[in-house]
């Protein structure tokens, strides 16, 4: 059977499985970047903070998803949990950094002006502060959900949801049948979902930043 | 005084305000009383970094003030809520601060929509508003900052300081980013402005020019915003109170003088001999400059217009006034500074015609008038200070 055959044979199976990454990634990426800007929100005043809460981002990217997973396994048993818990952590990263960094690039000459005409630090926030640094925070979540589409593969290792389990499978029965055809599905998969969650961040963007601050 | 009718503004009152930045052992601003009289514009002028914008900014709590009381329209300020104080003074800053992902039109509504008016009224208000600042709203409401010029996005930040219609306005060296001729037309149209607004505005430069331009009257400050003269523009010229505002004011006091005083302040001369050209021979013209001694007189047209300097021995050969001697030059009206008379009577080389809102004669000025007219002010401020 060619690549084609296999997965026009195994549709149904394979589309549930895409389904549920990008379910998961999509899911990961939100509850990352509503903690990655509620962390931004937090420190980007302070330097020493800013500092700080981006150094423990990039430790955390540092560790090896393998061993990230093998350590929330014994905490968190098997399936969706250890998995999007892991893809947090790793998404917090590009998304808490370019929070700090669309935050802190905001003309203090805008701020002063809002807090001058008397808006208040809720309204500052919100309607000036973050609207500007909101195509920063996007960028974030795009790298992050990229990032995630392949991270969550590996995830298969903690029997997650996803793509990986057909790669991981292909991988380990190498040899028999339809086993390359079985992995190189899983991947092409990856690489399909990836281009079109492109094309939907790049609605988002268009629908979403102000025509005066688009690039 | 009759200009008191009108007045939107509210007096200021500074009472011993004292900031002390934490972490710096000298006040930035010490000990500063002053009050700023309703419905005038006051300008804070001095070197960078005295304090002015810290003075300022205490006015509407951008800054809290470490000691002292600030009384606005006779309200403790520092006992209102922060948020609302400021909903009430309008605020301008060099860089304009508009917000970039709003249009012009959302950036003039801010104000108006913190305080809750409904939908119909702000859009009348951002229309009205743009048309002050002359801004067409057609073609300037759905556009973005960026999408203006230096000056355009000024005038927008004005429009937006104004939109809620406060009582005070606190524009910190507003101009000051935008170049000199649009810096001009800027400051002309705030004047105008101000005399329909009649806002009490504090007014932050360290352009004394501008301050001469722009101010009822001038704080010219020092270190800390110690107060070292606080008086009219003229007043300040004439007589600067030490060798520092000496210094500030700059040379070309005299000169900057000339461009606050009017013709029409000033004793013009009006004994010219003047002949209207259809009803006046050469001959008759001739006879009455004999009579009264004159060499030269000007020629009127029939609404009294100046047309031109005949001398009295072009009169012998001439048939008619119609077409001798020397056109007039420069005009100055009775509305001009005496700067521009100074220009006219140096152009013209010896004195200038003065014309009256209709065009019509109604004198002549002289070097002579321009020197006398600041050696007396010079001589009322010095007695005046003395006298105080
Ligand atoms: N936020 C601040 N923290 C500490 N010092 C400040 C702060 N703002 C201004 N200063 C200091 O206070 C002094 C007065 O500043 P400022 O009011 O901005 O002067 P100006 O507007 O006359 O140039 C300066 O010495 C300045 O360095
Ligand atoms: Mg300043």
């Amino acid at each position: 059977m060619n690549l084609f055959a296999y997965i026009a044979d195994r549709w149904d199976r394979l589309s549930l499985q895409a389904l549920l990454h990008v379910s998961e990634v999509v899911q990961s990426t939100v509850i990352a970047a509503i903690a990655g800007v509620l962390i931004g929100v937090a420190v980007y005043r302070s330097p020493i903070g800013s500092a700080v809460a981006t150094a423990l981002a990039s430790t955390i990217l540092t560790i090896p998803s393998f061993a990230l997973l093998g350590l929330l396994i014994p905490v968190f048993g098997l399936g969706a949990t250890p998995t999007v818990i892991a893809l947090v952590l790793y998404a917090l990263l590009p998304i808490t950094r370019n929070t700090i960094v669309g935050l802190a690039g905001v003309d203090p000459a805008v701020t002063d002006a809002a807090k001058g005409i008397g808006m208040n630090r809720l309204g500052v926030l919100t309607r000036v502060e973050l609207r500007l640094a909101w195509p920063a925070i996007l960028a974030g979540m795009r790298v992050a959900t990229q990032m995630l589409m392949g991270i969550a593969v590996i995830a298969a290792y903690a029997k997650g949801p996803g793509l990986g389990g057909e790669v991981f499978s292909g991988l380990t029965r190498a040899g028999s049948a339809n086993a390359t055809n079985q992995a190189l599905a899983g991947t092409l998969g990856v690489v399909v979902l990836a281009l079109l969650l492109e094309g939907v961040y790049f609605l988002i963007a268009r629908l979403t930043v102000s025509r005066g601050i688009r690039g | 005084m009759a200009d008191n009718d009108n007045v939107s503004g509210v007096e200021i009152q500074l009472d011993h305000v004292t900031k002390r930045y934490s972490g710096s052992r000298e006040p930035a601003v010490k000990d500063v009383t002053m009050t700023i009289p309703a419905g005038k514009i006051v300008i804070l002028v001095g070197p960078s970094g005295c304090g002015k914008t810290t003075t300022m900014r205490m006015i509407n709590r951008l800054i809290e003030p470490t000691s002292g009381t600030i009384t606005i329209g006779g309200e403790d300020a520092l006992r209102l809520n922060a948020d609302e104080l400021r909903r009430k003074i309008g605020y301008a800053i060099q860089q304009a601060g508009l917000f970039p992902h709003f249009t012009v039109a959302q950036n003039i509504a801010v104000v108006p929509g913190l305080l809750g008016w409904d939908r119909k009224r702000i859009e009348q208000r951002v229309d009205e508003m743009m048309d002050l600042v002359g801004l067409d709203p057609a073609q300037f409401r759905t556009r973005y900052p960026r999408q203006l010029s230096g000056g355009q996005q000024q005038r927008v930040g004005v429009a937006r300081a104004l939109a809620a219609d406060p009582p005070v306005l606190l524009m910190d060296e507003p101009f000051g980013a935008v170049d000199p001729i649009t810096r001009g037309n800027l400051q002309d149209e705030l004047l105008r402005l101000q005399t329909d607004l009649r806002k009490t505005i504090v007014f932050v430069t360290h352009d004394f020019d501008e301050a001469v331009k722009l101010g009822d009257k001038i704080a010219v400050l020092g270190e800390a915003s110690t107060i070292m003269q606080y008086d009219t523009p003229e007043a300040i010229l004439a007589n600067p109170a030490n060798d520092t505002v000496a210094g500030f004011v700059g040379a070309g006091a005299s000169l900057k003088q000339l461009t606050l005083l009017r013709v029409r302040d000033v004793n013009y001369n009006d004994d010219a001999l003047t002949a209207v050209s259809e009803d006046t021979s050469p001959a008759q013209l001739r006879s009455r400059m004999t009579e009264a001694g004159k060499t030269y007189a000007l020629v009127l047209d029939g609404r009294r217009r100046p047309q031109r300097w005949v001398h009295v021995r072009d009169l012998s050969t001439a048939a008619s006034l119609a077409a001798v001697g020397r056109p007039v030059g420069d005009l100055v009206s009775t509305q001009s500074t005496l700067q521009d008379a100074l220009e006219a009577i140096l152009a013209e080389g010896g004195n200038a015609v003065v014309t009256g809102t209709r065009g019509e004669y109604v004198g002549t000025i002289d070097i002579r008038t321009v020197t006398d007219t600041i050696q007396q002010i010079r001589e009322e401020h010095e007695t005046g200070s003395a006298a105080s």
